[in-house]
This record gives C-alpha cells, structure tokens and sequence, in this order.
C-alpha cells in the first residue's frame, strides 16, 4: 500500500507515532469513544452558552454561528514552535521596517527590489500616513502570520494578516475549553499557556501610548458594532483586557484629543485598538458616508494625540501582491536569509507568470490579490471544468488581481469524527504582539481544520472548525 | 524679473446655519506655505464660536488646522491673515522636496480621471519640448472650455466640465491635471491667493495647476489667466485635486441649512 | 463608565423586568379564565391594557380572543413588549453591553434567551402555558441571581438596578391605572364575588396575594390593597419600595458631588407630593389624578436619568 501523499503531525508520512502526539495518544486509546462523543457535544454547548459565535456576512438578519471545535488538539514540540517563532519574529520586524519605508523614503523602491507601481497601484496605499510617525515607531501592533506545513521540519508563510488579525479569541477559548473539558490531559501533558495573551496585549498596546502620556495609558477597542461578524471577539477583548469596548458614535475629537462619552462627561483615549477597516475609520478624511468611525481621528493621530493600532495604512503590507515580494523584503530590512521561506507564488500581473498560470488553472490555487475569507478564490484541482473556464474570463480580465500559487500538500491533524479519529488539513495563525521594547509571539496560535473530507479550505465561512494548539514545554 | 512683492491678506469664511449644530468639525487648509517663491512673515487665524482642536503638516505638506463648533453654534467664522512677501521665479518652484513621493502625483483622482474628452484635448496639442507642450495644454483647455464664473458645480469633475464646455479656475485646473498626467507628468493642484490689479476685495480663492519636468521641476500654469504665476500669487495649499487643497472641509450635526460669505482681501504694502 | 453601557444596562433590565411582567400578567389573565368569573374579552382586554399593549393590539388583532391575547403578550415579535420580543431586546442590550456583565451573568441571560427561542418560536398549547411560564420566570430569576451574586456593586450595578425598579414601578402604576375603578370606594355593597375577584386580579398581577392575606386580614377590602401596593415598603412591587430602590442608587451614582443631581430631585418631588401621604388623602386627591400623574413623573425621570447620564448624544 503507498504512504499517504500527506504529512499527518501525529503519524507522519509512515504510520510512525511522532513524539509530540505520545502521551497524548495514549490516553486517548484508552478512552471510550461514547464518553468523547458527549464531551464533543458537551463542547458545542458551552460554546453556544457562552456565545463564542461569528455572524455570517450577507445575511439579511445577522445570524449567529458556531464555528465548530474539534477535541483532539494539535500537537507542537517546543523546538518546533521555538523555530517558527524565529521566522515569524523576523518576517514582523521586516513587515514595520518596511511600512516605515514606504511612508517615508521608499528606499526599497530607489533601490529596485520592489517596483514603484506595487505601491503606487495599491489601493491598500494610504496617502494620508506619508510622514507620519506612529507613536513608538510601530505600524502593525498585532498581527498574524498564517503558516501551512508540507513536512516535518517544512513550514510556509501562506499570508501576512497585518491590519486586523482576527480569531485570536477562539485561541483562548478553545483552550478554556480544553481545560474544562478534559483537565487531565494537562496535567499529563506540560503545555505553554496562551491564557496571558489579554495582558500582554494590553501591556502591549500601553507601550505604544503617544508621546506624554502620564499615568497609565486609557486604551479602548473600536468595534463596528454587534452585527460585524467578529463582534464577539471584539467583546471578549475588551472584557479580557479590562477596557472600554466603544463604536463610533461614543467618540469624538474633545480638546485636541478622541475621547469616548462616559456617564460623567468625555474622557480622552490614548491607544485605540480599532476593529474597523481604514476607509470607514474617519469620514472626515476617508469615506464620509462611514457611520462606524470617528470624525477627525486622522488630525488627532497625525497631531500626535493618538495611537492608532494597527496604524493605518498597514494593509499595504499584507496584500496579496506585495505577499510575493516578501522574501526581498526581509532581506532588505533585517539583512538576514528569511528564516521561513514564502509559498512559491506567480504574479498575474506579469506577462510570463499569468502564461504560466493559465496553462496550468486546474493545478493551482489563484486568489484575488485583495481577497480574504476564501472568497473569490479558485481551487483547481476541486472545480469543475465550466469553474475553471469561468475563472479563467475574470482572470483575463484583470490579471493583476491574481496571484496564484501551487496546490499545497497540506499536513493534516487526526480530527474527531462520527467514525472516529480521520485525518484533516490545517493551517496555523500564530499571533505576534508588536511594541517598542520588543515582538512576542505567543506559543500556539488557531489552528483552522478543513473538516470536509479531502477538502483543503480552512476558512470558517466555507465550511472550517478549529483545534487547540498545545506547545509542549520540551 | 519684477521686484520682491509684499502682500497682506484677509480671508474670512462665516457660515450661518438654519439650526443650531450639535456637534460639527471643519478642516482648514487656509495658510501659505514658505516655500523659495514666498515667504510668509505672519500668519494668524482667529475663530469666533468654535476652537481649534488640532494642527499638523499633511502629506502634502499643507499646514491643516482642526476646528471644532461650540455646541448649539448657529454661525462660525473663521479668519485667517497675515503678510507674505512674493520673489519672482517665473512660474518655476524647482525640484520636488516631498513628504509624499513625485509618482503620487501621476495618480488620477475621480476629478481627474483622462476620459475621452480629456483625451481630445490631448490630440490637439503637439509640441516636441515638454515645457512647450504644456503650455500648449494649458492654451488648449482655455480655448475649449469657457470661463464663466459660476457656470459650475464644485463637485464637478473634469470631464463634467469639458462636457459642458464651460468652467471656473477649480474645473480649468482640473482638466489640465487629468491631460497632464495622462500625457506623463506628474501634476497638482494649487489653492492660492491672486492679487489683482483693479481691486482688493474678492470673492474667493484662486486655484492653478503645477506640473513636474524634469529639466526644471515644478513649474506652474494658471490656466484661466493663460500665464504662469508671479509675484501675485500666493499659495496656500497643494494636493492631487481640490479635494485634497479645499480651504475648508467640513462635518456636521445639526443645523440643515448652510450659508457660506467669503470675504477676501488681498493688498499691497 | 461609558453612557452607552449605562444606557444598555439599564434597558437590559428594564426589559428582563418587562418580561417577567407580561408573564405573570398572561398568568393572571389565565386564572380569571379559568375560574369563569366575569367576561372573558373584557379581562384579556384589561390584562392587554396593563400590559400597555392594547392600542398595537387593536390595530394588528381586533378581535379580542383568548389565544389571540396570550399568543400577543407571549411570542408575537410584532409586539415589541411581548415577552419573546423583551427576552431578545433583553439579549440584545446585553450583547452590546457584554463587557459591563459578569460571565456569569452573560450566561444566564444567554440561556434565558435560548430557552425562549425553544419555547416560544411555535405557538405554545394551552397545557404547556403553565409550564413555558414558570421557566420563563425561573430563567429571568436566574438573571437576578446572578447579577445580585456576581455583580460589582458600583456605577453599573445602580443602573441595572434603576432600569429594574423604573419598570417595575411603572408596571405597577398602569395595573392601578387600569384597574382603579374597582378600588373606588362605592355605595356599592363590597364584597360581592365579582369585587373579590377583581381585587384577587391586582393582587396575582403583582404577586402579591399571599403576603396581603397575611398581613391585612381575611375583612381587608380596597382601601388596604390601595396602600398594599402604594405605600407599603415591604412589598417589593409597590411604588413606594420602588421609589426607596430608585433614590438609593441615584444617591450611589451621586456620590462625591455636594448637590442631589437633577433625577435625584425629579425622584424627591415624586416621594414628597405623592408617597409621603396616608391612602385616604390619595382616594381625596382622586386615586385615578393621582395615577397618571405618577406614571407621567415616572416617564419623566427615565428621561432625565437618559440626559444626565450621557445615553445618547
């Protein structure tokens, strides 16, 4: 019988048991799987009770939804995580070097490792932050870098979430779930805590406060409101951290300063952790239809008067296109060889790469340049032939929307299914915090499992779960 | 070459509103800027019934200033003034100095966009030497699109101006930022004061257009006047079109109904 | 605090509050169903206009039937007071308001919801009522319990609370203000069994029959229960309890400053010209004056609360 194509973490590509899954395999051949079928169900309560939901974009009533949880968790060495942290560290540091530059002298550009019209085509471009210096020089304060694995010891970046990172929530939760759920895998197995995270996001973003702020720094998050579907995260941030969670009508410019509406008048804001996309951030300056931001924010920052994290504009450098150059662009920076090497990607907008690409549609995977959510995306080697000619007309169409990259042989997790454990693909977002003292990466991250048979889309809004991330203490 | 100029300016904006305005914020971009061609001795602006929240140099290096209405305000007025002192430099403000990188202004903007009448007026002008053609431009838009005070909309764009075959200063400018930038250069918009030679008073600001060659820099045109500027113009702020220059942008709550008086004056000493 | 979370607080708990009303008044309205005293359509009518539904009632139903009431006050998302409808809006409140709650309490609220959204999304059978009813009650004391167990006592804690006690006192207001009529003191022989049930109505309305019984006596008529569900501070619906509620946690957000803030004044004129009196000067005054004077002062002092404390802008 051949070996699976597919690198399994807990088997590898030969039905060996790899060490980090040992004790945990142990404990699981001795469960009854009646008992972990009602833990599994068990599950889906507490998460419906405590409301860990998303809302489902285009719907006419926002409806809440589970994104399903799968018990068996995924498995890290601490020496695997402490290797991965090291690329992801450094890929952070070059993503703010490279913001600073490109607001400012665009040195990359003079020096012809990046064409000026990546940047200057962009519309993740924003003027408006040309000269500004954000407070403790950071551009993307949070970020999270997707990471697919092919092999043991073979990790890739997949994509660089550098403005809003979201799920970090589903992190924490799941692991509190694990806890509640199964406390005795823990004390058998010595796993890193994430549990910290809300500190040392909070500590984080205190660090970056403006210039002058005496005592300790008011830090609030701006949510667009309960219908956004990642409310509850927003929510449960801000309950974590202990702070303000405000939405745009409970701000205003008071003073020089944003400050949010309290019983006992205004109160200014020194770091704002906001959850709403550039163009709505302020309709002053920006998109003046916008009702989810704040008038006059941009004056404020760019008087100085406000952290804005992420800081806007950062979209530029997690954008699709840009994606393609960032192994130049850790070079530039941090003078290093990056640590973790890209996706092998072809740039549509370039006359060779698109041939190649055409040719070969029912081989690759071909993503909009702006994409996100897995929408808009073509999977080759799942669509149908009418799928890859249809995709083929938009592609002509605007070819520089497109990036394509190969079918990747994503590892895979034992997951829990109605016939026991089956083996499922996943991907890993580890979340970085970014403050002037220093980049912190937090040991595990969401891990996204395709549960479909087969199917190697990880996105919650086509059909994803997720899994607890352990980092073993080696 | 003409002798240094010194100029005094007043620019006054009130606006009356029908109701009282909750809450209301307004962007200002109504100070000169000290550049090679002109110097700027003093400069104040003074609010009656609202406060400045905030200033900073915007990515065009335009002096903005952030105001606030006092609550319930029913009229806000805003002055600016002080004394420029102008040097000749024919028109030609030199090399780019930035923040914002010399490709942003090969950018069009939804006001700027080079459509097919734009592209016309592009046809028509052949010159081999860069300054030459765009010199050819400016005549070309003058000839084909009439000045006519108040023949347009301030929202309108380029195109809508050519369409209608009529414009003030902002839509002349404009037509030459899209023709311009489609023809390879680098260009922007210019609000600025005029001083003019029969009066002091004024209704409101000028506006002209800059663009960039590479054997000389930034080098301006107004458009409407069919010559580049001197001594007399004074210029206040730059951007990719007016939007970005506009002497005041502005947000409110309240008050439904908006009247605007300019009062401008600009005179020798 | 933010003055959207006070504003979602106190909405929260007014509408818990309204739920737990409603429920009790479809209880009520069950009771006297049953027991086949008086007409049937005239009681549902009363209990609708307790509820403060009866006009939306009217122009949506018409007819005045059992089912057609109860199915009204109980699920119909076309009734914003409806229980199922303040259960949702209770929810909603609290979703916006989520870092304001303990988990214990988001939880509670959370499974008042999802018990709702079994029980009340089809029609409920007649024999089912009693039992839908006591869980709906049973989860919204779970809320209390939580919040009283949980909750920090302090700025957030007074507008949960304020939002409670400002419904509630309303809530009991319009029971009076619809039923006033039958506590008038007539030359009418009291006593009759229409009068006994009329009165035995109130008191089920505000839970209150068995604490009654016990403290005024088995002769006790009108004029008791008129100062049971005005005056008396020991029971936990009269207006007078409410108002005590209502001027400890005004005081509590006032702390620190040297002047009574403007609700707390609001609040004192109500306790001065209307609370501060025996029952025979409110039956002089005329009981049905004195009601819908109260409610219009109860009105306005939501309102002032809503201003001082910064809701909306």
């Amino acid at each position: 019988m051949p070996s699976d194509p597919f690198f399994d973490e807990m088997w590898g590509t030969e039905k060996t048991l790899r060490d980090p899954y040992a004790t945990f395999h142990q404990w699981f051949d001795a469960e009854d799987p009646s008992r972990l079928r009602a833990k599994q169900r068990e599950c889906e309560d507490l998460f419906r009770l405590t409301g860990i939901t998303f809302n489902v974009y285009g719907r006419a009533e926002a409806e809440e939804r589970l994104i399903p949880f799968d018990i068996i968790p995924r498995i890290l060495s601490g020496n695997e995580f402490f290797k991965l942290s090291r690329g992801i560290e450094q890929r952070v540091r070059a993503i703010n070097a490279f913001l600073h530059d490109i607001y400012h002298k665009q040195e990359i550009v003079k020096a012809g490792r990046l064409p000026a019209e990546m940047i200057a085509r962009n519309d993740a471009f924003l003027p408006h932050m040309i000269g500004v210096e954000p407070p403790g020089g950071v551009y993307t304060h949070i970020v999270g870098i997707d990471i697919v694995r092919t092999g043991p010891g073979e990790f890739f970046v997949l994509e660089d979430n550098a403005r809003t990172p979201s799920g970090v929530s589903y992190m924490l939760e799941n692991r509190e779930t694990m806890l509640q759920m199964f406390p005795e895998l823990f004390s058998r197995n010595r796993v890193q805590p994430v549990q910290n995270y809300p500190t040392n996001l909070r500590r984080s973003l205190a660090a970056c406060a403006p210039a002058g702020t005496k005592d300790a720094p008011v830090v609030a998050v701006l949510t667009p409101g309960i219908y956004n579907s990642a409310y509850f995260e927003h929510a449960f941030l801000a309950d974590q951290m202990g702070v303000e969670l405000v939405e745009g009508h409970d701000l205003r410019v008071v003073d020089g300063r944003v400050a949010m509406r309290t019983t006992c008048g205004y109160k200014p804001i020194d770091v704002l952790y906001r959850r709403v996309d550039d163009d709505f951030l302020d309709p002053l300056n920006f998109n003046p239809d916008s009702q989810l931001g704040v008038a006059g924010i941009m004056d404020v920052y760019r008087a100085g008067g406000i952290t804005i994290a992420n800081a806007p504009g950062t979209g530029i450098a997690d954008d699709k296109a840009i994606y393609s150059y960032m192994p130049e662009i850790v070079e530039f920076y941090t003078g290093e060889q990056p640590l973790l090497p890209n996706v092998p990607t072809w740039r549509c907008s370039e006359a060779d790469d698109l041939a190649y690409v055409r040719e070969h549609l029912a081989e690759l995977v071909v993503k909009e340049v702006h994409g996100s959510g897995g929408y808009g995306m073509l999977v080759g080697p799942a669509a149908s032939k009418k799928e890859i000619a249809d995709f083929a007309r938009k592609l002509d169409a605007r070819p520089s929307n497109y990036i394509a990259q190969p079918t990747l042989s994503l590892s895979t997790v034992p997951t829990f299914t109605a016939k026991g454990l089956s083996p499922r693909h996943v991907d890993l977002r580890p979340f970085v915090l970014v403050n002037p003292n220093g980049i912190q990466v937090t040991p595990g991250g969401l891990t996204r499992v395709a549960l479909k048979k087969g199917s190697l889309v990880v996105n919650s809004s086509q059909g994803g779960g997720t899994k607890d991330t352990w980092v073993l203490e080696d | 070459m003409s002798d240094p100029m010194h100029l005094h300016i007043k620019h006054t904006t009130r606006y009356s509103f029908s109701g009282p305005v909750t809450y209301g914020l307004q962007q200002l971009r109504k100070t000169p800027k000290t550049t090679r061609a002109q110097q700027v001795l003093n400069w104040t602006t003074s609010i009656e019934n609202g406060r400045k929240e905030a200033d900073f140099t915007d990515h065009h290096n335009n002096a903005v200033e952030l105001v606030s209405f006092d609550r319930d305000t029913t009229e806000l007025t805003v002055t600016s003034q002080g004394e420029v002192v102008l040097e000749d430099v024919s028109g030609v403000l030199g090399r780019h100095l930035g923040p914002a990188p010399l490709w942003l202004y090969e950018q069009a903007t939804r006001r700027t966009e080079a459509k097919s009448g734009a592209r016309a007026l592009i046809r028509k002008v052949d010159a081999p030497d860069p300054l030459d053609r765009l010199h050819a431009l400016s005549q070309t838009i003058r000839d084909s699109v009439a000045f006519q005070v108040g023949a347009s909309e301030p929202s309108w764009s380029a195109e809508d101006a050519i369409t209608h075959g009529k414009g003030v200063c902002q839509d002349h400018t404009h037509i030459f930022l899209a023709c311009a930038r489609a023809m390879g250069f680098p260009a922007r918009y210019v609000s600025g004061y005029l001083m003019l030679d029969d009066r002091t008073a004024q209704e409101a600001m000028h506006a002209w257009a800059e663009a960039h060659v590479d054997a000389l820099g930034w080098v301006g045109f107004d458009i409407s006047n069919g010559i580049s500027p001197d001594t007399r113009y004074v210029r206040v702020a730059t951007g990719l079109d007016y939007a970005d220059a506009a002497p005041i942008t502005g947000t409110r709550i309240g008050g439904p109904e908006e009247r605007l008086e300019v009062e401008i004056d600009v005179t020798q000493q | 605090m933010l003055g959207k979370t006070a504003n979602g607080l106190f909405w929260l708990f007014r509408y818990l509050e309204r739920a737990e009303n409603t429920a009790r008044l479809i209880e009520t309205g069950q009771r006297i169903a049953l027991t086949r005293m008086g007409d049937s359509a005239a009681e549902w009518r009363s209990v609708l206009q307790s509820a403060g539904v009866w006009p939306a009632f009217e122009a949506a139903k018409g007819e005045v039937t059992k089912e057609a009431a109860i199915n009204w006050l109980l699920r119909d998302r076309g009734n914003s007071s409806s229980v199922y409808s303040c259960i949702c809006s209770a929810r909603q409140n609290a979703r916006l308001v989520r870092t304001a709650l303990t988990g214990d309490m988001w939880e509670a609220i959370n499974s008042a919801y999802m018990n709702a959204q079994d029980n009340l999304s089809r029609q409920v059978a007649e024999r089912d009522l009693p039992g839908c009813l006591r869980t709906l009650r049973q989860n919204t004391s779970l809320v209390r319990g939580m919040t009283h167990g949980t909750m920090l006592r302090g700025e957030r804690y007074d507008f949960a609370r304020l939002g409670t006690f400002l419904e509630r006192a309303d809530n009991t207001a319009r029971i009076l203000d619809v039923k006033y009529y039958v506590l008038l003191p007539t030359a009418r022989a009291v006593g009759s069994a229409l009068d006994n049930v009329q009165w035995e109505t109130i008191l089920r309305s505000v839970a209150a029959r068995g604490g009654f019984r016990m403290e005024y006596g088995a002769d006790s008529g009108p004029r008791d229960i008129t100062h049971f569900l005005i005056l008396d501070q020991r029971l936990p619906r009269s207006l007078a309890f409410c108002a005590a509620q209502l001027q400890e946690n005004l005081r509590s957000l006032n702390a620190g400053n040297a002047h009574p803030s403007d609700a707390m004044r609001k609040l004192d004129y109500i306790n001065r010209k209307y609370l501060a009196h025996e029952v025979d000067a409110i039956f002089e005054y005329g009981l049905h004056e004195y009601i819908t004077e109260i409610i219009a002062l109860l009105a306005d002092l939501a309102q002032e609360i809503e201003r001082e404390y910064r809701f909306y802008e």
